[in-house]
């Protein structure tokens, strides 16, 4: 039979972790509610610490790139442009694309692995406007894409890459690059809630975005494509990305060009923010 | 809106079920303010989706549960202001550091930066984790998680924590530890609705247990009540003294409420009784009397034989069956 112990005062461990409670207890009064931007950026700062304390998920961000860009300049470079150095003229741009947008599969793929984890029930048992998680994490994000963009403006400087519209043209690709790219991440965050596995939203998210990166104009003019592939490259939103972003590193970008990536960005946001808003509540 | 206002937890009815699984099945619950209230039942019985129903995690398919007055489904920010939830795994992120899972939760509940880091500090001194402030908590043992679990839930001091299975697993003394915290949080008048699969959890802490098994509330009461509905026990009390008899017959009989029987034992008494808190005040009673008691037992049936008689199997047996189980959501 149970014996009922009045309090917990069993010890004397125990008496000292009581009183400290209680006066502890006392000290928690809710302070005002913080603002949407406010949690979001904590949210930010979360995902600083996990790179900061899981450094290696940022090689995925640096490694490639240098492979990717090494890879194709010397591969491709003097077959199609008669020289590696002319080469990389025009592929830089669209090689920067390729990293970046190859990058916001991680997007879904941390989240859906994030979001098994029980901390993510706390997170949403908390009273603060309801997107700052997800929000917080496409912050984050938008981190790492800098940091591939700037490995992979790096790397292209060093191998004899001179764009004419210098460090103004180069900061606004990169700029207009991540405004994009932080679009295109709601559709992973989208996948990221639906397909129950990480893996899955690998797989499905590199399927889904191969034949957009490779069927467009990063790697050759689409003029020596057969027209059928050329139709579709015509369409395919990454041959306008890139169109943009060897616009605005030439120094020739026109308004129509960047305006076009704006709004792609913006219906993305329009139409995957509240889907990927609308799973996060069932889950 | 319709509620009481000393009912910290009200639920009717409540209905979850994921394809076949009724995982909840009309499930009712009244917690009242300022007790622990003891949700017990084996792995599986719906204990964690009624708790993630009722903080605003999951969606129930019928029924309704107010929060001190606030309907979880029309006010679920209301009710999210008021609750905190120290899930059954893993409830704060194991990448980080005590101190910075503190700060993070204090940033979000509105603290300065300043004063996040003041809380977090003092916290993790209340909890005696101010060793281990710096060190990732996936390095943490089991005791010192689930400590920081729990300190994750007060960094603002909630109305009702919800405590999902907070020692399964737990070691007797990182057990104990647990349950000291939960009485003194009790003490600072939060109310706390806990769920275990063990029997003397809920008996040491609880002041109400529901029973649940298959979704479904098979008892209510205190452990007392629990143990007195499948056999009314007895109190058995035993005086120094046979001449005081009369009057401790006269005394108990008051204060049980019950005809209290004269043994053949000159110095015995005893009674049927339903409620061993009743037992605690009668016996107190005696005392203050100046009728020396010289030994009482009560011959209740455990809550092991509670279960049993209510669901045909033995609590303990039932939670062995499927260890490490996860939800998927
Ligand atoms: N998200 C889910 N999808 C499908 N089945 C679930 C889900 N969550 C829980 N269940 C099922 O519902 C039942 C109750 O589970 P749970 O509430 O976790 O019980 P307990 O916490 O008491 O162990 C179990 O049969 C479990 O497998
Ligand atoms: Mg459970």
């Amino acid at each position: 039979m149970s014996t009922h112990q009045p309090t917990a005062a069993k010890n004397g461990v125990a008496t000292a972790v009581d009183e400290n409670l209680i006066a502890t207890l006392t000290a928690g009064s809710r302070p005002p509610r913080p603002s949407g931007v406010t949690t979001a950026l904590t949210f930010g700062w979360r995902a600083m610490l996990k790179i900061k304390h899981v450094p290696e998920q940022l090689f995925d961000v640096t490694l490639t790139p240098i492979i990717f860009t090494l890879m194709f300049t010397y591969l491709f470079g003097g077959a199609l442009a008669g020289s590696v150095e002319s080469y990389l003229q025009f592929l830089l741009p669209g090689i920067l694309v390729q990293t970046v947008i190859l990058t916001t599969v991680y997007t879904g793929f941390t989240l859906n692995t994030d979001i098994s984890k029980g901390v993510f029930d706390r997170f949403r048992s908390l009273p603060i406007w309801r997107p700052s998680p997800l929000v917080g994490a496409l912050l984050g994000d938008a981190v790492r894409y800098a940091v591939a963009s700037t490995v992979v403006v790096v790397l292209g400087l060093v191998l004899g890459f001179r764009p004419d519209g210098g460090v103004i043209g180069v900061v606004g690709a990169v700029v207009i690059l991540l405004v994009f790219a932080s679009g295109i991440g709601w559709i992973f965050t989208t996948l990221g809630l639906i397909l129950r596995t990480p893996n899955a939203v690998m797989g499905v998210g590199m399927m889904i975005i191969m034949p957009f990166t490779f069927a467009s104009n990063i790697f050759v003019d689409p003029s020596t494509m057969p027209s059928w592939l050329q139709s579709f490259v015509d369409v395919n939103p990454i041959t306008h990305l890139v169109t943009a972003e060897r616009g605005l590193m030439a120094g020739t970008a026109s308004a129509g060009d960047i305006g076009w990536v704006l709004l792609a960005a913006a219906a993305l946001t329009a139409v995957f923010g509240p889907l990927t808003m609308y799973l996060y509540r069932r889950r | 809106m319709k509620s009481t206002p000393d009912l910290a937890v009200e639920a009717t009815g409540l209905i979850k079920h994921f394809g076949s699984t009724r995982a909840v099945d009309g499930i009712d619950l009244a917690v009242p303010a300022g007790t622990v209230y003891g949700v017990l039942g084996p792995n599986g019985a719906g204990k964690t989706t009624a708790v993630r129903i009722l903080t605003t995690l999951q969606q129930p398919d019928g029924g309704t549960a107010t929060v001190l007055g606030h309907d979880i489904q029309r006010e679920p920010d209301t009710v999210r202001s008021l609750v905190s939830l120290t899930g059954q795994f893993a409830s704060v992120d194991e990448d980080l550091t005590g101190t910075e899972n503190l700060v993070l939760l204090g940033r979000l509940l509105g603290y300065s930066r300043s004063q996040a880091r003041r809380r977090a500090d003092d916290l993790l001194t209340a909890f005696g984790l101010a060793d281990a402030a710096d060190r990732q908590v996936k390095k943490y043992s089991g005791g010192m998680r689930r400590r920081i679990d729990i300190a994750a839930s007060i960094v603002v001091t909630p109305e009702v924590l919800f405590l999902d299975e907070p020692t399964t697993g737990l070691d007797p003394r990182s057990r104990n530890q647990v349950w000291d915290i939960i009485r003194v949080l009790v003490s600072g008048g939060t109310t706390v609705l806990l769920t275990t699969q063990y029997l003397d959890e809920a008996d040491q802490l609880a002041d109400r247990i529901a029973v649940i098994d298959h979704g479904k509330v098979i008892a209510e009461g205190t452990s007392g009540e629990l143990k007195a509905s499948v056999g009314a026990g007895a109190v058995h009390v035993r005086l120094r003294d046979p001449v005081k008899r009369p009057d401790a017959e006269r005394h108990l009989t008051k204060a049980l409420g019950v005809p209290v029987l004269l043994e053949h034992d000159p110095v015995a008494l005893s009674a049927r009784v339903e409620d061993s808190d009743l037992v605690a005040r009668a016996i107190s009673g005696l005392i203050a009397a100046g009728i020396e008691v010289a030994e009482f037992s009560l011959g209740q049936p455990s809550l092991d034989e509670v279960f049993l008689a209510l669901t045909g199997r033995p609590a303990e047996e039932a939670t062995e069956d499927a260890p490490g189980e996860e939800t998927a959501a």
